[in-house]
């Protein structure tokens, strides 16, 4: 399989680049713990994408390009999860999201066969795809209807809960296990507030949301794309929420990616970017449900 | 009171929940890309028998429950409770009729039986899968009867009645399932 992915990109003229998995910054994402490494001449973390650094070789101009790397997510551990799994990331200057979506989907395609057939792929809005399965529009509900919908489901969180919370949690048990698991599901214009570091913009009727898609295959998520934020003002404003969201429920700092920002700075060529979980694609060409079963040593034998 | 993290939860595991003891049946860990992650788990309480689904947030602690399995040996039943003794401590435990809902019609003295104990306490009995037991009463089968599937009622000696083939005699011994209540074979 690598060898079929190296050889699409080879075709498309994207390069193949390798950055550190280690760096004095983190990811300040509230949901994802990054590992650290204590060492002599201070504390790194090992990588939980390859994103800032492959964005800091797009601003010095690198052109289109592509990496399959460990990454490492500390307490992700299920069928579909392993702290540490291979992703496979990629940027194509000058394109949108869309277009981008376009390109997964030819490289499932092309990874899958001729071990899976897919159907065509289903393209639907995140709201979409919510009022279709969980019978609300995230756009428009508030917390307390989220609250409702998922208790319909018998579906509870302990307090606090967010409206984001209620919309992870209904997605993960309830819309993404509605996909059809013949095909791939892509799921466009994520919620503003989980726009991570996509830019925003207004769906076709005028409520901001994120230029960020997810790919599906079945309920398995595979990828995760954005047309990517380029102002280090509005960036930098994120990561601090960001933190204090960290902070208020009780997470550990993280250092903030100075270098990124600086990259951003300077200027960040208008690109999507996309991170695909290389061992669920294998798990899926394999035949297989859990993830353990396509890895040398997963994590409790490792 | 011990604590227990969800990312240590499996099947088997016992924790409290509303203040009853659970078996967690299956767990399974669900986290949408970049956002909260959450545990799914199928648990059965042990006091109701209930088996309910729960989700509880990726790194929550729950209490955990000091339930835990023991085998031990059956004594003798003062007609409330039934006694059993750890043969590693010579302990004695009590059972009553809840407990002993799955095993009273199974077991007879000096038997071994696995019992679930809750802070000290016999939960539930469970007795070995497979038992042997004397027919004390059935009526003698007749040859050719198949009216009735074949099959004919027998009261063993701890008072349990069980469906047996017709060929079967008082005084004869049978192996059953105490899972199901089926007569398996007769052993010679």
């Amino acid at each position: 399989m690598l060898e079929k992915i190296r050889t699409f990109f080879a075709t498309r003229d994207v390069l193949e680049v390798e950055t550190p998995a280690l760096s004095i910054a983190g990811s300040p994402a509230p949901h994802i713990e990054s590992m650290a490494v204590p060492l002599a001449d201070g504390t790194r973390y090992l990588h939980t994408s390859p994103e800032f650094p492959m964005k800091r070789l797009l601003a010095s101009g690198s052109g289109d390009i592509y990496q399959i790397c460990r990454v490492f997510r500390s307490g992700e551990l299920g069928p579909r999860h392993n702290p540490e799994f291979t992703i496979l990331e990629w940027y194509r200057e000058g394109w949108s999201d869309r277009e981008l979506l376009g390109e997964v989907e030819a490289l499932v395609g092309d990874a899958l066969a001729p071990h899976v057939d897919l159907a065509a792929t289903d393209r639907l809005t995140y709201a979409e795809a919510f009022r279709r399965h969980a019978g609300l529009d995230p756009r428009h509900a508030d917390v307390d209807a989220c609250a409702a919908a998922a208790g319909r489901h018998d579906l509870e969180l302990p307090e606090p809960v967010r409206k984001d919370d209620w919309l992870d949690l209904l997605m993960s048990t309830v819309v993404a296990p509605a996909f059809p698991p013949d095909r791939l599901t892509a799921i466009l214009e994520y919620p503003a507030s989980q726009a991570a570091l996509a830019r925003i913009r207004p769906d076709a009727d005028g409520t901001p949301v994120a230029a960020r898609f997810e790919v599906f295959l079945g309920e398995a998520e595979l990828a995760n794309g954005f047309h990517e934020l380029t102002d280090a003002a509005e960036q930098r404003r994120r990561f601090q929420n960001e933190l204090d969201l960290r902070a208020g429920s009780g997470g550990r700092p993280i250092p903030v990616d100075e270098r990124f920002l600086a990259a951003l700075e300077a200027g960040l060529p208008d690109c999507a970017g996309v991170a695909l979980g290389l061992d669920r694609l294998v798990m899926i060409a394999a035949g297989e449900t859990d993830l353990a079963r396509v890895l040398a040593f997963p994590w409790g034998r490792a | 009171m011990a604590t227990v993290n969800t990312s240590s939860f499996r099947p088997g595991l016992k924790i409290i929940l509303d203040g009853d003891p659970c078996n967690i049946l299956e767990s399974e860990f669900m986290k949408p890309g970049k956002g909260q992650a959450v545990v799914r788990v199928k648990i059965r309480n042990l006091i109701t028998g209930k088996v309910n689904e729960k989700t509880f947030r990726s790194g929550d602690s729950v209490e955990a429950a000091d339930v835990f399995e023991k085998d031990m040996q059956y004594l003798y039943s003062d007609g409330s409770f039934w006694h059993f003794m750890d043969p590693d401590s010579y302990e004695q435990h009590a059972a009553d009729a809840v407990a002993m809902a799955g095993a009273a019609p199974w077991i007879k003295e000096e038997d071994h039986c696995s019992v679930t104990l809750w802070n000290g306490n016999p939960l539930i009995v469970t007795p070995p899968n497979h038992v042997t037991l004397r027919v004390a009463e059935t009526d003698p089968g007749v040859r050719g009867d198949t009216a009735t599937g074949g099959t004919k009622p027998c009261t063993l000696e701890t008072g349990a009645v069980v469906q047996v083939p017709l060929f079967i005699e008082q005084g004869e011994i049978i192996r059953v399932d105490t899972r199901t209540g089926d007569y398996i074979g007769r052993i010679r």
